[in-house]
């Protein structure tokens, strides 16, 4: 059985893509990432209140992968990233979309997903307190990640963190975050 | 004690420590993928500016963005602040946000709310 990291969206090369990206992220590349995603916005004068919130997220997005993405599996088509990552950043009607892609491995897939679901069925309310609770409990990891992005993502979209998990092999999943940051919330 | 001044990048703020003047400063962005190694250098400053403060310092943060890693550190620029604040020295902190950017309006008040130092919020009309 093949796998397709692109085929899994139907959609994903689809509409207007203003950015693809596969391969390794590192500093150089979120850099080069930001600041093209900026100047687009800038280039069809998207409003300051939109643009910071894309821009906000997508810095977000980026150094979750470069502080928290497992090892390629094995036999995966690219050997050669250190943090092999996804990211397609889409103009849609209402906003933008940000779609990233990972491996995880197997056995940190289940706290990855408690997370996720628990800053779902939370309130923008209780998504505020946990952001404050994390900020003044919790150290800055050995990955250096502060465990604060994906909390800092639904905060600021004020929408559901959208997700799905393709099992690639028995200790691998491929992991996918689409993060609609909207116009008017 | 010798002043830290830093020039600020794409991705690191401009920094203005200086302890004769008691008015120090963090500007720009500050997203860098390594928010410790960037902010260690200026909360061990503070450590030591702590031990002989100016009886008023006043701190201006005026950040365009900043990510959730440099947030746990500027906490920790805080805390030094709150030390020196709670050794009955006065301590101002200013921090502005650009007049639409609510989400930097709420990040201050969030660190308001968790360090005993009093804040002032700086709308910036363009």
């Amino acid at each position: 059985m093949s796998f397709n990291i692109e085929n899994y969206f139907s959609d994903l090369s689809a509409g207007n893509t203003i950015l693809y990206y596969k391969g390794n992220v590192d500093s150089d590349v979120i850099n080069h990432v930001l600041d093209t995603v900026e100047d687009k916005m800038v280039a069809v004068n998207e409003q300051s209140k939109l643009r910071k919130k894309v821009y906000n997220v997508l810095v977000e997005s980026l150094q979750n992968l470069y502080h928290h993405v497992d090892k390629v599996p094995n036999d995966f088509e690219d050997q050669t990233a250190e943090r092999f990552g996804l990211l397609v950043v889409k103009k849609v009607n209402n906003g933008y979309r940000i779609i990233t892609g990972n491996f995880v491995h197997a056995e940190n897939i289940e706290r990855l997903e408690e997370k996720i679901k628990r800053i779902n069925r939370s309130s923008h309310e209780e998504i505020k307190e946990l952001y404050k609770f994390i900020l003044n409990h919790q150290r800055i990891s050995a990955k250096g990640g502060g465990g604060l992005g994906l909390v800092d993502i639904a905060r600021k979209t004020g929408n559901k963190l959208e997700y799905s998990i393709i099992v690639y092999n028995k200790n691998y999943s491929f992991f996918y975050l689409d993060i609609l940051v909207s116009e008017e919330i | 004690m010798e002043p830290i001044i830093i020039e600020g990048t794409a991705k690191t703020p401009t920094v203005k420590f200086d302890s004769t003047e008691g008015v120090f400063e963090i500007k720009g962005r500050s997203i860098p993928e390594n928010s410790v190694e960037f902010y260690k250098p200026l909360v061990d400053w503070l450590d030591t500016y702590k031990e002989s403060p100016l009886t008023k310092t006043v701190v201006n943060i005026r950040l365009e963005y900043f990510n959730t890693s440099s947030s746990k550190c500027i906490l920790d620029v805080f805390k030094k602040l709150e030390a020196i604040h709670k050794a009955k020295n006065e301590v101002e902190v200013n921090w502005y946000y650009e007049e639409d950017d609510e989400d930097m309006l709420e990040a201050g008040e969030d660190y308001e709310s968790i360090i005993r130092v009093p804040f002032k919020m700086i709308e910036i009309i363009e």
